[in-house]
């Protein structure tokens, strides 16, 4: 047994200035802001383009893997606007999967009662495809 | 004419109906019920039936039909209680219901046949019912011209030929039809 140990720095997503947070509570849930200020260990002040600066608990947000960088600790409105656009933060979260898990419920959830006939004629049409190629192989 | 004088004085006024200005609301069906609507039935012997709405009938019944090619319902009044509309659209501005009120779909007492003591406990069978000619004449032109219509959207006719029911999962209280 050696007594030797690798310590590796871990790979969390932090709690940190310009760390994109997504909202999961209240009237804004369901968008992205950024967090400008730690307040105490489970608040954060967040702001960003399509939310008004508030403080937040930190159970009410979720962290995403996407950070905007160079903010300065408490950056005001229009700072953190521009360093949001600067960062592309936007398109970033758009290409996510979670972003496109999160559209794709709510389309599902919109659908009507034609469109969900016509999915499930697609879903049915794709399952029967698979089994014919997995026979095949 | 003289009206007969009643030969006992009436001792207590007869009760005169209270004059009230209130008049019954006119019907007014929910806004999904627009001739060409694609409805679900809820209940009755075609329950889970998908079907087209015509028109909307004097006695504030809905006339639909199935078409019956596609999924045996016929041309039928049901009640608008007992009905999802959808937001599913079909153009039936080619299709000509001017025929059809409640009185079409009322019966006729005279022509129905009771049944003889001889065919409900004896061996003879009874006749056998027959759907009036013209009323198969009816549904056919009407499914003629919808069915035209149908065609021309994908899927739809499938759709219309599918029965409606919940799956696992489904809330019904957060579908949108």
């Amino acid at each position: 047994m050696s007594t030797e140990t690798t310590v590796k720095s871990v790979n969390w997503r932090l709690v940190e200035v310009g760390r994109v947070v997504l909202i999961n509570q209240g009237k804004n849930a369901g968008k992205l802001a950024a967090i400008v200020e730690i307040i105490d260990y489970k608040r954060a002040l967040i702001d960003g383009p399509n939310v008004p600066r508030q403080g937040v608990t930190l159970n009410h947000v979720t962290l995403t893997p996407h950070v905007v960088a160079n903010v300065p600790r408490g950056a005001g409105h229009a700072a953190i606007v521009k360093k949001w656009e600067s960062s592309d933060i936007e398109s970033k979260w758009a290409a996510s999967s979670w972003a496109k898990k999160i559209a794709r419920t709510q389309r599902r959830r919109e659908l009507s009662d034609f469109e969900r006939f016509q999915v499930s004629v697609l879903r049915k049409q794709r399952a029967y495809n698979v089994r014919k190629a997995v026979a095949k192989a | 004419m003289s009206v007969l004088e009643s030969k006992w004085h009436e001792a207590q006024p007869a009760p005169v109906p209270r004059k009230t200005n209130k008049v019954a609301k006119a019907y007014k069906a929910r806004e999904s019920l627009v001739p060409g609507a694609v409805l679900i039935l809820l209940a009755g012997r075609f329950r889970g039936k998908r079907v087209v709405l015509l028109k909307i009938l004097e006695d504030n019944t809905l006339l639909v039909t199935g078409p019956f090619k596609l999924n045996g319902v016929p041309l039928r009044r049901v009640n608008a209680s007992y009905v999802i509309g959808t937001s599913t659209k079909v153009n039936v501005s080619s299709v000509d219901v001017s025929k059809f009120n409640a009185a079409y779909f009322a019966r006729d007492r005279s022509t129905e046949s009771k049944i003889s003591e001889e065919e409900l406990f004896g061996d003879a069978k009874p006749a056998e019912r027959k759907i009036n000619d013209s009323r198969i004449a009816d549904q056919k032109a009407v499914d003629a011209g919808l069915l035209s219509e149908i065609k021309k959207t994908p899927l739809l006719s499938q759709y219309l030929a599918t029965p409606f029911s919940l799956k696992k999962g489904d809330r019904p209280h957060q579908l949108k039809f």
